[in-house]
């Protein structure tokens, strides 16, 4: 069965990678480091980056579903106030 | 209640609205903590004459949300309002409003704080800073909120 997901890409990553979102479509089984290497080809993923599945905090190897939305982004680092 | 807004915002103003809103609160509260995080004009040595703070709409609110009702799970609340500016900021803009009611004095303090810290390691947003020379560069870590 093929799926379709939108991936999402903040802040830094999306500079290095120059698009904001990728709309893919694949056979089902894909775990979120897969949808990254698809979505970039490979790319190496920068050190600290972190993943989103549906808007909560996930593991790489956290497998993605049909119409899921995955995101890749830096550590967050908030606003500039201390 | 929480807020994104991607606008100039005055945090006593807001404090006031809500509070003369919420007749719950009435009579009950004891402490009013109320902290406001304002933007540096200087980080890391260098100076910086303002700032973009990219958030990641949906995610940026359900996170937020989950640290204020885990600050409700560990302390006793009567309430709490966390308003959080995005968008192009300069120094001297309020950043965040981070407001917490509670019967007494301990609860709003270490709610606050726990609000604070959560929120800065895990709400996403990302700031990208504009030097003195039109140079930007993303901020890649926080300020330790305990030194």
């Amino acid at each position: 069965m093929t799926v379709s997901i939108k991936v999402r890409y903040f802040a830094s990553l999306k500079e290095l990678l120059g698009r904001a979102e990728d709309t893919l479509e694949f056979d089902q089984g894909l775990s979120v480091a897969d949808v990254w290497a698809k979505a970039t080809q490979l790319r190496a993923m920068p050190e600290n980056t972190l993943a989103a599945l549906n808007m909560e905090y996930v593991a790489l190897d956290c497998v993605v579903a049909d119409d899921d939305e995955v995101a890749f982004f830096p550590p967050v680092t908030g606003g500039q106030y201390d | 209640m929480i807020k994104i807004v991607p606008s100039e915002f005055d945090p006593f103003a807001e404090v006031q609205a809500y509070q003369k809103k919420q007749q719950a609160l009435s009579g009950k509260y004891g402490a009013t903590n109320i902290f406001v995080g304002t933007m540096r004009d200087f980080n890391e040595g260098e100076l910086v004459k303002g700032m973009t703070l990219e958030h990641y709409p949906g995610m940026t609110e359900k996170q937020l949300d989950a640290v204020v009702q885990e600050a409700e799970r560990q302390w006793a609340l009567l309430d709490a309002l966390v308003i959080h500016r995005v968008g192009d900021v300069f120094p001297d803009d309020v950043l965040v409003l981070v407001v917490v009611w509670s019967v007494h004095r301990g609860d709003a303090f270490d709610a606050s704080r726990f609000i604070m810290e959560a929120l800065k390691s895990k709400v996403p947003f990302w700031k990208k800073e504009i030097l003195a020379d039109d140079q930007s560069r993303w901020v890649a870590k926080n300020t330790e909120g305990y030194l």
